[in-house]
């Protein structure tokens, strides 16, 4: 994409004079350029995907018959799931959501210069490569990190995790979040306070909705986490006994702290692909989007209400039965607004001329089967269900239809809709379909047979199970496979595209495609919106 | 799903009929090949339980085919060819109300129910018995408190010593036997990391926590005296798959019996000591009884 923006620099000469930018490595460690850092997180995104698809496919081919084929230590088996849930969350899923799309598309969308603290955004992404790497360092120092992503003590303190390597995750953590505060400082800024004259909240595209909600929540629950994170590490290094019982602490006080964090924390990865799907549907169909206010109230409700459902991950710890019966009602609440965003989106198809591109077929398949992980997540509500599902394979895909399915496909969607606009190219139309496709099948087979073994009882987290849980886990791996060759396909067309793609236009998908960033050149100039747009009319696609 | 139920029934009275050549209890509440569906249901609880999910599983299954329903009609009747001539059409207050009003009217007809199993699920009314139920890293011990304050610990078989009939990865050297018609209070706690005590038949999942105790409880119909199975259900180190959980429902008169004799093979333990750990040699007095 190096190339893309020096073409940008000479086809647009009328830029000329302000698009002095440094070259070579200083222009990417240096950087202070929205568009830049948005890159810069996307090529992070890719490069951690490699790590965490990696990791899922050794458990996924060691899961595919029972008994010990390729992995023998299950200490490892458990360091590579803890591994490729750290990585797919912190460092898949939300640098390319927030930190990509969103450092990208802000400014083009509101239509301003840039972030509201550039050299903020540069330290928060240098942060988030750093937590990667130490991450990536924690799989293979002090034995490794076995604990699981959610690093529940006292499997996570000093007796039973020795080494270092928690207190690596520990510190990845810190950096990473440290990133994405910073990172959350800077988006609420910049949506509060620069906007385009007209631009008025009620008239932001929903995806700035999205990013403006998301940014609230990062800002809000990523310091509890940390706080959590430090008394896990003076737990581990100075011997103080915050989740240690026999120093008066208690394990299950992390456990609130973290899915204080944690449940937030799912909202921060599916809110920003709200707002994308949001985008793609109204361009696609057409249409502005149906209900606007509704849909962007619905994102704010989902954002408020996800703060206080977070024990309804730990149903199963013996506390009371009266808080139980609270998180049961507060977390089945969060159905109604994603409902009322499930069919606003439906209604926004409703009586369109849809074109069934690639980013539309993403954004389609992202309704139905958010639909579909949706709805296991109500059963998962119910905390009496629960005691039939906790820590089973039915969680694992619940919320491996809404994460790995639901916000993939969402970075899919992304990926395709904006790539003419960050790289200035076309990719192919018909290698994009197969990968939907593709993919589609894939996940599906991949994921679905899961609920049938978490409904006969395999619990999650094992490397080796009992043998009647064969025929199921084989039908999941090849659907692994299937979903392999979709993303090694994606990484092809990405090339391809960089390589061979055919110039794109401005504005490469027609009347529907409303929002400011397609009033800027394929691909965006090095500086854009120097002269402020103003937005008189109903903008942006939303009535 | 009743369809399927019924094989499953049928399927486990024939699977019980070959075991019974061996001196082994009918097992009841193991996985079966290719299940799709929960294990036979045991307790009250469980009953309930699979009863309240198939109510929300079925009002899914309407929402997905109802979703999927309209995505097909708007692939059809609203793409580009079909429709050339986008409506302009962004709102549409009577059809935002009911969206919002009906799912809240669907979650309230799943909450009522969910509410009252949860309060019957918590805890023992008229607990007759209690079992004391401990983790370790990798094994289970249980106290019988109310029955001389003998207990054992309960490991995996290796995969080596298995006897034909065992499960690999299910089966344990010393099961717990409990009674039917018997309402036992289960009480749990951990000696090193969080574990989980899972036999989905019972409709039993409980967090095993150091530094406290948990409480739950569990009522057997003579009908399905049998052998069930479960497994550690929260990631608890190296060897959290070879923690596996199997117990024998007994009638009470056989409880009785297998109590005088395990009183004798697991040296009595004082009640205010703390619970004294014998290795187990074999398995059968259990299969004797």
């Amino acid at each position: 994409m190096a190339d893309t923006h020096a073409h940008a620099h000479h086809d647009h000469g009328d830029h000329g004079e302000h698009a002095h930018h440094p070259t070579g490595w200083r222009r990417w460690l240096y950087s202070t350029n929205h568009k830049d850092i948005g890159t810069l997180y996307l090529v992070l995104a890719i490069i951690a995907s490699f790590v965490g698809v990696g990791f899922s496919m050794m458990m996924r081919l060691e899961l595919a018959e029972p008994g010990l084929q390729f992995i023998h230590d299950q200490h490892f088996y458990n360091v590579i799931l803890t591994a490729h849930g750290l990585i797919m969350v912190f460092f898949v899923v939300m640098p390319a959501l927030i930190g990509g799309f969103g450092n990208w598309f802000i400014p083009l969308m509101i239509g301003c210069p840039d972030m509201a603290f550039p050299r903020m955004n540069n330290i928060s992404f240098w942060l988030t490569a750093a937590g990667l790497i130490l991450v990536a360092l924690s799989t293979v120092v002090g034995g490794g990190a076995g604990t699981g992503w959610t690093v529940y003590p006292p499997l996570s303190n000093h007796t039973f995790h020795p080494g270092m390597s928690v207190d690596f995750a520990i510190l990845s953590l810190h950096l990473a979040g440290a990133g994405s505060i910073l990172g959350a400082i800077n988006f609420i800024t910049t949506i509060v306070n620069m906007r385009a004259p007209g631009m008025t909240f009620h008239r932001m595209p929903l995806f700035i909705w999205a990013m403006f909600i998301t940014a609230f929540l990062l800002l809000l629950a990523l310091p509890v986490l940390a706080g959590a994170l430090t008394m896990l590490l003076t737990d581990r290094n100075f011997h103080t006994a915050f989740f240690e019982p026999s120093g008066g602490g208690d394990p299950i006080f992390w456990q609130h702290l973290f899915w204080f964090f944690g449940h937030p924390e799912v909202y921060i990865m599916i809110i920003p692909a709200f707002g994308i799907i949001s985008q793609v549907v109204s361009t696609f169909s057409k249409k502005p989007v149906f209900g606007y206010l509704g849909m962007a109230y619905a994102m704010a409700s989902i954002g408020v209400v996800g703060f206080v459902v977070w024990a309804h991950h730990m149903f199963t710890v013996g506390f009371n039965v009266e808080t139980r019966a609270y998180f049961i009602i507060a977390t089945m609440v969060i159905a109604v607004p994603t409902g009322i965003k499930i069919f606003s989106w439906l209604a926004t198809m409703w009586g369109g001329s849809i074109e069934f591109k690639t980013p539309m077929l993403y954004a389609f398949g992202f309704i139905f089967l958010f639909v579909v992980g949706g709805v296991t997540g109500v059963t998962l509500s119910n905390a009496p269900v629960d005691m039939a599902f906790h820590d089973t394979y039915f969680v694992i895909a619940h919320f491996h239809y809404v994460l790995s399915i639901a916000a993939m496909f969402a970075i899919f969607t992304g990926m395709y809709y904006w790539l003419p606009k960050m790289c200035g190219k076309m990719y192919n139309e018909k290698l994009g379909q197969w990968q939907f496709w593709i993919t589609f099948v894939g996940v599906n087979i991949l994921f679905f047979p899961q609920h049938f073994l978490g409904m006969a009882g395999m619990p999650r987290r094992i490397a080796d199970y009992p043998d009647a849980f064969a025929g199921w886990n084989m039908v999941s791996s090849s659907g692994a496979v299937v979903s392999l060759v979709g993303a090694l396909l994606f990484f092809y067309i990405l090339w391809d595209t960089l390589r061979n793609g055919a110039k794109a236009p401005a504005n490469p998908w027609g009347i529907g495609a409303t929002t400011l960033e397609w009033t800027v050149d394929s691909p965006a100039p090095f500086h854009t919106h120097e002269i402020l747009p103003e937005i008189k009319a109903e903008p942006a696609g939303h009535h | 799903m009743i369809k399927s139920r019924w094989m499953l029934f049928l399927f486990v009275l024939f699977s019980a009929g070959a075991i019974a050549a061996g001196a082994h209890a009918e097992v009841i509440g193991a996985p079966q090949p290719w299940e799709w569906y929960f294990r036979t249901a045991a307790t009250p609880v469980q009953e309930d339980l699979i009863w309240f999910h198939d109510l929300i599983f079925w009002v899914e299954v309407v929402i997905v085919l109802f979703v999927m329903a309209l995505m097909i009609y708007i692939v059809v009747k609203f793409n580009a060819k079909a429709n050339p001539t986008p409506s302009t059409r962004t709102h549409n207050t009577f059809l935002e109300v009911i969206w919002t009003v009906l799912p809240v009217l669907i979650l309230v007809v799943i909450a009522v129910p969910s509410l009252r199993l949860l309060f019957f699920m918590d805890k023992a009314k008229n607990p007759e018995m209690t079992l004391k139920i401990t983790s370790h890293q990798w094994y289970w011990s249980y106290q019988y408190v109310d029955n001389g304050g003998f207990g054992f610990d309960s490991n995996l078989i290796p995969e080596a010593d298995l006897k034909p009939g065992q499960l690999r990865l299910l089966d344990v050297d010393n099961r717990v036997v409990l009674p039917a018609d018997t309402e036992i209070r289960l009480l749990m706690t951990s000696e090193d990391v969080i574990h989980n005590w899972a036999v989905q038949s019972f409709g039993v999942r409980l967090d095993t926590v150091p530094g406290r105790i948990n409480e739950t409880w569990m009522k057997v119909p003579a009908a399905k005296i049998g052998t069930y199975y479960g497994q550690c259900s929260e990631l608890c180190g190296v060897n959290h798959a070879y923690m596996p959980i199997a117990v024998d429902i007994v009638s009470k008169q056989d409880f009785q019996r297998w109590v005088e004799q395990a009183k004798t093979k697991f040296a009595s333990a004082d009640d205010a000591a703390p619970m004294k750990v014998v290795q187990a040699e074999t398995q059968s007095s259990i299969d004797a009884r």
